[in-house]
């Protein structure tokens, strides 16, 4: 894990932040979808990333998730022992082993293999460590059946905290829609990640299902889902402002690209400048808000 | 006739134009005085063109009657028979397979003799079917597991008989002593091949490794002084039996005289036959075990969605060049054993057609699918020999029943997947509609 500079790496004073973007700039080719935002994630607490269609949400997620490469700016994961890691510019799967876990906007479950096995090809870093690297796991020799065992027990801890302990042996594609958005969420949890990045998790749920999400996405911050006992600190991007309004501890407001608010939920709503945004979307975005 | 229709058939007309304008118009024969000349048949042309015009007209006429079988990816009425037999077909299969050689030996049992039932054309045809059954499974952890389209793997076969070949000829090393060399070279190729190569999807992949098999065979070709060029590699060390040798002299260091018993060319024949079945139920073994392992998974998760595969930390570059590596190994086993059977080995018997065959057992036998392999490879190798007397129609037949099956069953003979480990012990199979195949 690479150290950051001195300056970078320290810390501003009040707040414990789990992620900081700094001035984060990213291009395609002449579209500048994300234009020097900076904004920051505290440690154990719920950030929602909101804005219009096309704000750039998504873009910033796969900036810090490492699906794209940043054209500027910097990306620094503090953990809770006060290591600071830059996550520009590095692959995906390395930021995924620090500890920064993700959902999609359309849902990426492994559709022809069971609820259960998705949540266990989510364990494989600490899975194929076990095994010595699959060769000592094809001979049977090595601690692999113990670390299996584990893993199952964790798997089914998360499969009864989303509600899909009955269907842990169904395929993922054969779930229903709002199933498969937890499991995929589950499946994030099964990394042990300590930074939870959601993308719109709510889309497409109905009311009863996103009043559950929410009440998920709270028990997974305080660390009371699935007997885990550590806390994880969520960025969340959501359409449902019902949801964001709800669960957010900390509001931030894209709009083209550029932060236009960052603050309470109860500041953000109060905005002018986000209410405008809003409004700006038309017929479309007036639906998101309400 | 709808003008859509006509307009169809026409553009069909137009593309066999294209194809038979070359291939069936222009001949060039040997003229009376010796010379080569252009032979022209354009009406032989004209008369393909309109075929292919009445017939797609007539296809068409019969589609708007009648719905065309749609491609089914749903369980066939032999798979529910099949799992259920599941249990008792594999282990059947290979009772077969195991006692098909003591067919070979007439038997007096005391009150009755059994005659020698199958001779050495049968034994033969069994290790050949068996080679390809452990190509195909060496094959399916690549294509079938990890869905990378290797069209190149024959590239494997040849490097691991080429490696025994010239380790037994200028070291004269023993078999047991090559084949695992033979392996690993052919993994080491393999990793070598992937690091540059695995980075590109789809399309891309497959073109480079068909090149990357194309190339290995033109390497060996043309590399006189190290693989004997097109002339190959002959005069190949025999396998032995635990040092013993299976000659027909019958003396003290061959495999007759140690057991006290009557040398028979047979005996070197069943020595192999077991020795290809040892391999492939390794192979089976293998990739059953890795299946349930971490890696096996990743490579199945790698097949059903890679971008998913990063974001839960699985390094998708390592991940894939295992696959490679392993599918490359036992391509090496194999090419050894080969190697070692005909005690000759050139370039010719690594073709791309032997790639394709390898690639249409595991895509006929359903991608994933061990015992669906199997099958494959004994139908289509064992119905290649039975259908030996149709002479070049067979090809024909072969064709037409590849096509017939990719309409039905685009998925193989085994579409669907069993899930590798369960909470509730009830292993329920999964639709192949629901399972990725890759995407390169
Ligand atoms: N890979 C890409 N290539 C080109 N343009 C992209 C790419 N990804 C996103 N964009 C563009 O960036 C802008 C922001 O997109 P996105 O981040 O998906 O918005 P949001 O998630 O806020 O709705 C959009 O105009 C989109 O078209
Ligand atoms: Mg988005």
């Amino acid at each position: 894990m690479a150290e950051a500079r001195a300056d970078a790496a320290a810390p501003p004073a009040g707040r414990d932040l789990i992620l900081e973007v700094r001035e984060l700039t990213m291009r395609f080719g002449g579209l500048l979808a994300v234009d020097q935002v900076s904004f920051a994630a505290d440690r154990g607490r719920i950030t929602a990333l909101i804005g219009p269609n096309g704000a750039g949400k998504t873009t910033v997620f796969n900036c810090i998730t490492g699906f794209y490469r940043p054209t500027a700016g910097a990306i620094l994961l503090r953990d809770a022992a006060g290591g600071v890691a830059e996550l520009q510019g590095r692959p995906g799967h390395r930021i995924a082993r620090a500890g920064v876990a993700r959902t999609f906007q359309n849902t990426r479950l492994f559709p022809g293999m069971t609820a259960l096995e998705n949540l266990l090809v989510a364990q494989h870093v600490p899975l194929m460590a076990a095994t010595g690297f699959g060769i000592g796991a094809v001979l049977g020799l090595s601690r692999y059946p113990r670390a299996e065992r584990a893993a199952i027990e964790k798997a089914r801890a998360w499969l009864d905290a989303t509600g899909l302990l009955d269907r842990a042996d169904d395929p993922a594609g054969a779930l229903p829609y709002g199933a498969q958005r937890r499991l995929e969420i589950a499946r994030a949890m099964c990394t042990e990640p300590i930074l939870l990045c959601l993308d719109e998790p709510a889309a497409g749920l109905n009311p009863r299902e996103s009043e559950e999400l929410s009440a998920l996405l709270l028990a997974i911050r305080d660390g009371q889902a699935a007997g885990r006992g550590r806390g994880c600190s969520i960025l969340l991007i959501e359409h449902d402002m019902g949801v964001v309004m709800r669960i957010s501890d900390r509001v931030v407001v894209l709009d083209h690209g550029r932060k236009i608010a960052d603050g309470t939920p109860e500041q953000v709503r109060a905005d002018p400048k986000v209410i405008a945004a809003y409004l700006g979307e038309g017929d479309e975005g007036e639906e998101d808000a309400a | 006739m709808s003008p859509a229709a006509l307009k169809d058939a026409a553009l069909t007309a137009l593309v066999a134009l294209a194809l038979f304008a070359p291939l069936v118009g222009l001949r060039t024969d040997v003229a009376p005085a010796g010379g080569l000349y252009l032979r022209q048949r354009w009406d032989d042309v004209a008369i393909l063109v309109a075929l292919a015009f009445a017939a797609r007209l007539a296809l068409l006429a019969w589609r708007g009657q009648r719905r065309l079988p749609t491609a089914s990816t749903a369980p066939g009425w032999w798979e529910a028979p099949l799992r259920r037999l599941g249990a008792l077909a594999a282990p059947l299969l290979l009772a077969v397979a195991v006692l098909l050689p003591l067919g070979a030996f007439s038997w007096d049992l005391g009150a009755f003799a059994i005659p020698a039932v199958t001779g050495r054309y049968e034994l033969d045809l069994g290790i050949l079917v068996l080679t390809y059954v452990m190509l195909g499974w060496g094959l399916n952890i690549v294509v079938g597991l990890a869905g990378l389209l290797d069209l190149g793997y024959v590239a494997f076969y040849a490097v691991g008989a080429y490696s025994y070949a010239l380790l037994a000829t200028h070291f004269g090393w023993s078999f047991w002593l090559c084949l695992p060399l033979a392996g690993i070279l052919a993994a080491f190729w393999g990793v070598l091949l992937g690091f540059p190569v695995l980075r590109l999807r789809g399309d891309y992949l497959a073109i480079v490794t068909l090149a990357f098999g194309e190339i290995i065979r033109i390497l060996l070709v043309n590399w006189v002084s190290l693989t004997g060029g097109p002339n190959g590699i002959g005069g190949i060390p025999r396998p032995t039996f635990f040092g013993l040798t299976f000659s027909l002299s019958g003396g003290p260091g061959t495999f007759a005289g140690f057991f006290g018993i009557e040398p028979d060319p047979s005996h070197r024949v069943v020595f192999l036959y077991y020795l290809i079945l040892g391999l492939a139920l390794l192979t089976n073994w293998v990739s059953i075990r890795l299946r349930r392992q971490p890696l096996g998974r990743a490579w199945e998760a790698l097949r059903e969605d890679e971008i998913a595969c990063r974001a839960l930390g699985i390094n998708i570059t390592v991940t894939k060049l295992t696959a490679f590596a392993i599918g490359a190994m036992f391509g090496g086993f194999a090419g050894a054993f080969f190697a070692t059977r005909q005690a000759f080995v050139s370039p010719e018997s690594f073709t791309f057609i032997e790639s394709a065959i390898i690639l249409a057992i595991v895509v006929l036998g359903g991608m994933g699918s061990q015992i669906g392999v199997a099958v494959a490879a004994l139908v289509m190798i064992g119905g290649f020999e039975l259908f030996r007397d149709l002479q070049e129609w067979r090809m024909l037949v072969f064709g037409a029943a590849m096509v017939a099956i990719m309409v039905l069953r685009p998925r193989g003979l085994v579409a669907s997947r069993t899930p590798t480990v369960t909470l509730t012990g009830r292993k329920r199979a999964i639709s192949g509609e629901l399972v990725g195949e890759g995407h390169g």
